[in-house]
């Protein structure tokens, strides 16, 4: 089986000119697949370039060496040399990101952001409405939120609506930065239950889990980042 | 659909006597796509603006665009009545100073009418109703429509200037710093509008603004200029979040998070 990500000596080293031209090692050589269907957890200490890693896929960091082959249909894109349209075509049909943090576009509602992604991601306008208030209730945003813009809720409610985010449409590929972080177990149940209904459809899901029970729960593959790293310089 | 981009920008330079406004700045730009042109004044983002839109003649360099026929040509060959044409149809401007892309003693109807009126309409009614209804998508009340911009607060302005640029269907707008000089709650309004309108109509979007905020909200890519010069160009959020260049690490770590 082909990989839908393809990771090959991949290196980021970013260049502070503002700190004296400090230069940060984040990652180096770093190669790694994900298939149809897997769960490849990118493990290491905090600090060792996996949230960059997870960037640099979905095209927000830069690549300075190798290549992120992402499979889009029949095309194979280089994300670390492609155009930005390109690139912005392979969020919309391939690549989807759940992130750290809820970043969002201002005064829009909680439903509406779920299901706006929705539409992007290619869903008919009711499927997409339909998918998000039933993600939203699946991950326990209290109905009374979902008209209001997420910026004045917990960190556990934006986490849950930026998860909501993520999961409501069906693409190949999701890449996960420690969605789990601020969820109680509850809630984190809920998304152990949710990745591993996208694994059962095919996705290739890279992710950053601290929790060690939901890490156990939907690794099939654990990379230690800090492992290339130390290789390379070896 | 063609392989042509809507608009191709190459080697555009512009010198004012001795002093530069822009050097070699190239680009493409497609349906549907926004690109954000950011730097500090002086940087010469406003000079790209004024030659893109034919206001100013480039001392280099070609700016190519495909006609509503399919044909792509050098905007700066064609006559003087057909560039005429072009801005009042298919392109669209949207100033900084509303007043200068208004007429400020006309009323309300009459400024959006008269770009109706440029693309053949003639139907009073008509004219009437669809100046009524761009009113009504710009959240202009529509008993206002009599009243002249001067008596309008900035906000309405500007959205009376988008209802004029826009009621001609344009594919290509230009916006020059549109929600500057405005209240914070009103900027807000109005780039919500802008955003709204510019995904319900696919518009192609050239928008220079000083603000990142504003880049990051409304535009795909991003061009960061300074002294005239590209520096840095990109997809938005990688630029901003990844910025490479000097210039631009030290215009993102400027920013101040409220």
């Amino acid at each position: 089986m082909t990989p839908l990500v393809r990771l090959d000596a991949v290196s980021k080293t970013f260049i502070l000119h503002l700190r004296g031209e400090a230069r940060l090692e984040v990652v180096r050589d770093v190669s790694l697949a994900a298939h149809p269907g897997e769960c490849v957890v990118l493990g290491g200490p905090s600090g060792a370039g996996k949230s960059s890693l997870l960037k640099m896929i979905f095209g927000n960091y830069r690549c300075d060496a190798g290549r992120i082959l992402v499979r889009d249909g029949d095309a194979l894109v280089d994300v670390a040399a492609a155009e930005p349209r390109r690139i912005l075509a392979l969020r919309r049909t391939t690549l989807g990101y759940v992130s750290q943090f809820l970043r969002v576009i201002p005064r829009v509602g909680a439903l509406d952001i779920v299901t706006a992604a929705g539409r992007e991601g290619g869903l008919a306008p009711d499927a997409a409405r339909a998918r998000a208030q039933e993600l939203l209730e699946r991950l326990n945003v209290p109905a009374r939120l979902w008209s209001l813009p997420p910026a004045t809720f917990s960190g556990g409610e934006q986490q849950r609506v930026n998860i909501a985010r993520g999961f409501v449409a069906e693409r190949p590929v999701l890449l996960l930065d420690e969605p789990t972080a601020s969820l109680d177990a509850k809630n984190r149940a809920v998304v152990v239950e949710l990745i591993a209904a996208k694994k059962a459809a095919g996705t290739a899901i890279i992710g950053i889990f601290h929790d060690e029970d939901v890490r156990e729960a939907v690794a099939d593959t654990v990379v230690d980042v800090t492992h290339f790293a130390a290789k390379a310089a070896a | 659909m063609t392989d042509q981009p809507l608009l191709s920008v190459r080697g555009l330079t512009k010198h004012y006597g001795p002093r530069l406004g822009c050097a070699d700045i190239g680009f493409d730009l497609d349906e549907g796509e926004v690109l954000a042109v950011v730097g500090e004044s002086g940087s010469g983002k406003s000079t790209l603006l004024s030659c893109l839109s034919t206001e100013l003649a480039p001392t280099a360099g070609t700016v190519r665009y495909r006609m509503r026929d399919g044909v792509t040509r050098d905007v700066f060959s064609l006559s003087e009545a057909e560039r005429r044409v072009l801005m009042r149809t298919d392109w669209g401007f949207i100033r900084q100073d509303a007043a200068q892309g208004l007429r400020m003693g006309v009323s309300a109807g009459g400024n959006v009418g008269e770009r109706q009126m440029a693309v053949g309409a003639r139907h009073y009614g008509q004219i009437r109703a669809t100046a009524l209804d761009w009113l009504n998508k710009v959240e202009i009340e529509v008993d206002r429509v009599d009243d002249a911009p001067k008596t309008f607060s900035g906000g309405m302005r500007q959205r009376l200037q988008i209802a004029r640029n826009l009621v001609t269907q344009p594919r290509l707008v230009l916006m020059d710093e549109p929600t500057s000089g405005l209240d914070v709650s009103v900027q807000a309004r109005l780039l919500d509008l802008i955003r709204g309108l510019v995904s319900e109509l696919g518009l192609a979007v050239i928008i220079v603004t000083h603000d990142l905020a504003v880049a990051r909200l409304l535009s795909h890519r991003v061009l960061v200029m300074r002294g005239g010069r590209a520096v840095e160009t990109g997809l938005t959020d990688q630029v901003l979040d990844d910025p490479r260049e000097a210039y631009t690490q030290l215009l993102v770590s400027s920013v101040l998070a409220a």
